[in-house]
């Protein structure tokens, strides 16, 4: 395997294991800040591949992650913890090890639902799509087990990263028309949520996600 | 030209209203905006009418029978509402329950909202199509959270989770079918429009398509609102201003349901199985009929229709599930009068809930005594959309049992008991809140239900007779997603 394959199976690695922390840290600042770390590894890697394969247009997305993803988004996330004055918000997460043993089977099943796509690819990047599908799903997992507004909008930005990554490991990245879109709309979307977690807050006196769970089926 | 026109005016309309929204004349703008607009449409249909199908700007826009239909319907609502909301909401700022800045917001993000459900129904570009509808949720999330009741915030949040997430899926079910189609039609920007696809589509990989659909299905399939993936929608529907309850029911839930339709045509052509539309009427089979019978629980009204937005949601999934011309051509209809209805309905429920102040059904007494127009209004809107002849539901429903009786006659008990119980629940509930004993004195303000019978009367004409021009372009937009 060439140096830039095993680079970015090393960075698709990285981005794995920040996944797992994702999953188990219980501060909101150490949780942005591995947020914007997974999208420094996310641009390191588009730049690579974008390297190796002359995709120019690669370059760009990978600009553009650098500047929302390790940027703009950490930055606003930052903003929104002084403002709300929840900068030292430790949450209390019940039951890590369950929770981590979940997230080791949700990695099994995204490496074989990713197989038979895999082999389909054509691209250099193509073993990391497991990865990729399992950052989503990790991501996911984060945002049904944590309590409080805050992460769970940070984990649903990780599993933006994750499709993301997806994107570039089984494509090379989608159409620039495309990717501005979602970017814009991720943009877009964290300015809403930065205003809701205002509302939230007036309303409840709190961040946390069971005030709102009163709404039933009946 | 008359794609730009579509589209600029919403939202150069919205920009407008975030700008000077704080005016007195603001509702007033929305309405002509929406006006305007809904002539743009009209302009565009006759031109597809007489030309055929059109693309525009290198191929990023595409316009057939199929969604030209849609957007003529989106526009047409959109206006009717805009006419709604301007004395709702007037009412509501009256009473203290929204703030201007509140207004300017719902007046300015109404307008951006028509702009990405037209954007998602005209663009050629699935990643585009993606795009709009994440637009759409965004749009839409601060207006449910209108009133800032705790319900209303909790509402918000629901309908914003679970539709991003939802969402997320479909990206990637975007991203697989980009994956497929860059194999054929090689990478770049035309790999993901929906002509070219749609010309290759018998040589996408059959593999990767089922699990780009499975994904796209269950993403978009969240924002029709299909059970189990449905907890948003009743209190988004309920805790929301009854305007965007209208266009939520009416309108939104259809241009998802387009975006699936859209997706299923090119699994089919990459598949060659009916496996996209088993998936569908599984889904919409089990839509219908856990909707029928939570239908009878519930105690609110808006909640209650919202779960009758489900059920006829279900019932269209089932039926372009189904395929073939009749099939398609009843769902096509009953999209159509399902948003007519279920808009109007709101339109004459919320005037009675805010003249009863309240929502729940016990409380809502005889309304033909204290105000015998909003009385009216629900009970029509109420039998229309309970199919019962010679209103145009009955029609688009009866060719849609018609149709699973012949192909998949397995499913008509279920879709006949289901319809079956949401008549019962819906007309037991209705008939006393319209007819019942009330010690409430007649309301001072006069509601303004011009569109609920506009709506109930364009339902009507359809139900009783298609012009043939009408049958001719929906027949049409049938042998094209088939």
């Amino acid at each position: 395997m060439s140096l830039s394959g095993q680079l970015i199976n090393v960075l698709a690695a990285i981005m794995l294991l920040i996944a797992f922390a994702m999953l188990s840290q219980r501060r909101i600042l150490s949780l942005i800040e591995l947020f914007a770390w997974q999208g420094v590894v996310l641009s390191l890697s588009t730049f690579i591949v974008a390297y190796t394969t002359g995709q120019s247009h690669l370059y760009f997305s990978g600009v553009l992650t650098l500047l929302l993803k390790v940027i703009a988004l950490p930055w606003i996330l930052y903003r929104l913890l002084h403002r709300l004055n929840i900068r030292w918000d430790v949450e209390t997460l019940l039951n890590i090890p369950t929770i981590m043993l979940i997230g080791i089977a949700l990695v099994i099943f995204a490496f074989n639902l990713a197989q038979p796509i895999s082999q389909l690819a054509s691209t250099v990047t193509r073993a990391t799509l497991g990865i990729a599908m399992a950052c989503v799903l990790l991501s996911f997992l984060m945002m049904i087990t944590r309590r409080k507004a805050v992460p769970v909008v940070i984990g649903f930005l990780a599993m933006e990263n994750g499709l993301f990554f997806a994107a570039t490991s089984a494509t090379y990245g989608m159409p620039m028309v495309v990717e501005l879109g979602i970017a814009l709309d991720v943009l877009v979307g964290a300015f809403v949520f930065g205003i809701f977690f205002f509302h939230i807050r007036e309303t409840f006196d709190s961040l946390e996600v069971r005030h709102m769970e009163k709404l039933k089926e009946d | 030209m008359e794609i730009l026109l579509l589209l600029g005016i919403p939202l150069a309309g919205g920009a407008l209203l975030a700008l000077l929204g704080g005016r007195r004349w603001a509702p007033e703008l929305g309405v002509a905006a929406s006006f305007v607009t809904f002539l743009a449409a009209v302009a565009l249909t006759v031109r597809v009418i007489r030309d055929g199908p059109i693309t525009a700007l290198e191929r990023q826009f595409f316009i057939d029978s199929f969604n030209v239909v849609l957007v003529t319907l989106t526009t047409l609502v959109g206006f009717t509402t805009s006419l709604f909301s301007r004395p709702y909401m007037r009412i509501e700022a009256d009473r203290g329950k929204v703030t201007a800045g509140a207004l300017r917001l719902y007046y300015a993000m109404f307008q951006v909202f028509t702009f990405t459900m037209l954007l998602a129904l005209t663009t050629n570009n699935m990643g585009i199509l993606w795009v709009s509808m994440e637009a759409a949720t965004l749009s839409t999330v601060l207006l449910v959270s209108l009133y800032r009741t705790p319900a209303a915030i909790e509402a918000a949040w629901k309908y914003f989770i679970l539709c991003s997430v939802g969402i997320a899926q479909a990206l990637f079910g975007t991203i697989l079918l980009y994956f497929a189609a860059e194999k054929v039609l090689g990478s770049g920007g035309t790999a993901m429009l929906w002509t070219d696809l749609n010309q290759v589509k018998s040589q996408l990989e059959p593999t990767v398509m089922s699990l780009a659909f499975v994904f796209l299905l269950v993403g978009y399939g969240t924002k029709v609102g299909l059970v189990p993936v449905h907890n948003w929608l009743p209190d988004a529907h309920a805790e929301g201003p009854t305007p965007i309850s209208a266009v939520l029911s009416g309108l939104l839930l259809n241009v998802a349901l387009y975006a699936v339709v859209r997706c299923k045509a090119l699994t089919d052509g990459a598949l060659g199985t009916p496996f996209a539309g088993n998936l569908m009427m599984g889904f919409g089979l089990l839509s219908v009929v856990v909707a029928a019978f939570l239908l009878s629980r519930q105690r609110d009204i808006k909640r209650m229709f919202a779960y009758s937005s489900i059920e006829h949601m279900g019932l269209m999934t089932f039926a372009f599930g189904m395929g073939g011309a009749a099939a398609t051509f009843g769902a096509l209809l009953h999209m159509t009068m399902h948003s007519l209805t279920k808009s109007a309905i709101f339109f004459a429920v919320g005037h009675a809930a805010q003249k009863s102040g309240t929502q729940i059904m016990d409380d809502i007494r005889g309304l033909i005594r204290t105000n015998p127009t909003i009385g009216w209004g629900l009970m029509l809107g109420a039998i229309a959309i309970l199919g019962v002849p010679p209103f145009g539901v009955f029609a688009s429903e009866f060719i849609i049992l018609t149709a699973a009786m012949r192909e998949q006659p397995w499913a008509t008990p279920f879709l006949l008991v289901a319809l079956g119980v949401a008549f019962a629940a819906i007309f037991g509930k209705v008939q006393p809140m319209v007819f019942g004993e009330t010690t409430l004195p007649r309301l001072p303000h006069p509601p303004a239900l011009i569109p609920v019978f506009v709506h109930l009367a364009i339902v009507l004409l359809l139900g009783i007779y298609i012009p043939p021009y009408l049958a001719a372009w929906y027949r049409q937009a049938a042998a094209l997603i088939g």
